[in-house]
């Protein structure tokens, strides 16, 4: 199912835990550096370098693009390093998250109360995923290298629904 | 005695840094292809054809199978009748790593601090574990590992009364806790003996083993397949979704030990088990 991720924010509850779909859209890499730099933005009032009303946040740090190349390898990390800054980012408005491997309850009840998505990609098909990014540009803290906020244009990138706006969970042990 | 300029080492882990990174080992590949054969369609299916479908991308475009391209690990023996004329040979590992992972676009994921966490820039330094060994050859492996993996890994100090039953329960235990986020299908490298300081490197070790191969004990041969099938049946699956294909392979180190101790450690590797060898 093929998914316009600027329509989806409006209507997270269209989505159900274990659906595979194409992503479309901007999303915005941040991973465990750049999380905690917005946070501290956050709490001493200062204003995030991206917009965090309906925004998309995967959890990736793509390797340096080869020339002529849109961008390098860039699969997703391991969401679960980001639980303890997670609420308070769905808090401010994000509300669609990408990233691999389960959450911990604060996150699932936490997407749950702000109508919010967690997508799961493939781990380590970096190069494949690489394929279905059509731009990158540099946004904040180039001096994280690799941790950088970058914007991305995605076009049918492969996800599984992981966590739903119901609160409905893949990696719910059972 | 055989004297050899350090930038043949240099070129040879440049090499091996770019290789490794690019090309997933036959043995992986041949192991992913049957299990994938083996499944009906679904996610388990699915997840398994985009990791075989990611290996042959990576490879002709000569790009990284992963983004994580990993802590530069070197397992080396190093014959005793060898001499680096200019230089030392954690020097020469160092300068290839720094040459590769730069100059062919690998990341750079060493913080020289950590809690500072300021980045090296050039996946420096590397983590270099040397024997000598007899003659005048140079063997160098090379095991980049993912930070998620090993997040994954656990070591536990045991007493003897715990037995296999103990070391099983620890290792079922680890994967059933952090499997999950580390990429599954996994290799799960487990060392057994030894101490503190020398369990987690045996576990390591294991990792080098080729998935298909015999562990040369068939004492340890049985209890590898006997973890192997009780990890596969936690149901975690291919990137913790549900299934049969947890981990591809077990393969167990063990060492001599105190009368009083039992050490286990567990190391996870995820499915992009990324290693390649070279002999100089």
């Amino acid at each position: 199912m093929k998914i316009n991720l600027q329509d989806l924010v409006l209507n997270t509850e269209t989505l159900k835990a274990g659906q595979k779909i194409l992503l479309s859209g901007v999303i915005y890499t941040a991973r465990d550096a750049a999380h905690k730099r917005m946070i501290t933005m956050l709490d001493s009032e200062e204003k995030t370098p991206i917009d965090l009303i309906n925004a998309a946040i995967y959890y990736c740090g793509p390797t340096p693009a080869k020339p002529g190349a849109v961008i390098g390898s860039c699969g997703p990390t391991t969401s679960s390093r980001m639980d303890a800054f997670t609420p308070r980012i769905l808090k401010e408005g994000v509300k669609i998250l990408v990233g691999k491997g389960a959450r911990s309850n604060d996150v699932v009840n936490s997407i749950k109360k702000n109508s919010a998505l967690y997508f799961v990609a493939t781990g380590g098909v970096a190069a494949l995923i690489s394929k279905t990014v059509k731009r990158a540009d540099l946004i904040a803290f180039e001096d994280l290298g690799p941790e950088a906020i970058y914007r991305l244009e995605v076009k049918d990138m492969p996800l599984i629904v992981a966590i739903d706006s119901f609160g409905n969970n893949v990696f719910a042990r059972g | 005695m055989r004297k050899i300029k350090s930038e043949i080492i240099i070129d040879a882990v440049a090499d091996v840094c770019s290789k490794a990174n690019f090309e997933l080992p036959e043995d992986i590949l041949r192991c992913l292809g049957q299990r994938c054969a083996a499944l009906e369609t679904g996610i388990a299916k699915d997840i398994l054809r985009e990791i075989i479908e990611n290996a042959d991308i990576a490879k002709k475009e000569q790009i990284p199978l992963c983004q994580d391209t990993g802590t530069a690990n070197f397992f080396i023996k190093l014959g005793k009748d060898i001499i680096i004329e200019d230089g030392n040979i954690y020097d020469a590992i160092n300068k290839g790593v720094s040459s590769s992972y730069v100059g062919n676009y690998l990341r750079k994921s060493i913080v020289s601090d950590p809690l500072e966490r300021k980045n090296t820039q050039d996946n420096t330094p590397a983590n270099v574990y040397v024997d000598i060994v007899s003659g005048n050859e140079i063997e160098i492996i090379f095991l980049p590992k993912g930070g998620g993996s090993e997040n994954a890994s656990a070591l536990k100090m045991l007493i003897p009364s715990a037995g296999w039953n103990g070391i099983k329960e620890f290792v079922l235990n680890t994967v059933n806790d952090k499997g999950r986020s580390a990429c599954p299908p996994l290799v799960v490298g487990v060392g057994i003996g030894g101490d503190f300081s020398s369990v987690g490197l045996l576990a390591k070790k294991a990792l080098l083993r080729k998935v298909g191969s015999n562990n040369q004990s068939i004492f340890y041969d049985n209890k590898e397949q006997e973890l192997l099938d009780d990890i596969n049946k936690l149901n975690i699956g291919p990137m913790g979704l549900g299934g049969k294909i947890t981990a591809l392979a077990v393969f167990i180190e063990t060492k001599s030990v105190h009368i009083a101790s039992l050490p286990v450690a567990v190391s996870i590797q995820c499915h992009s088990c990324r290693r390649k060898t070279v002999v100089i």
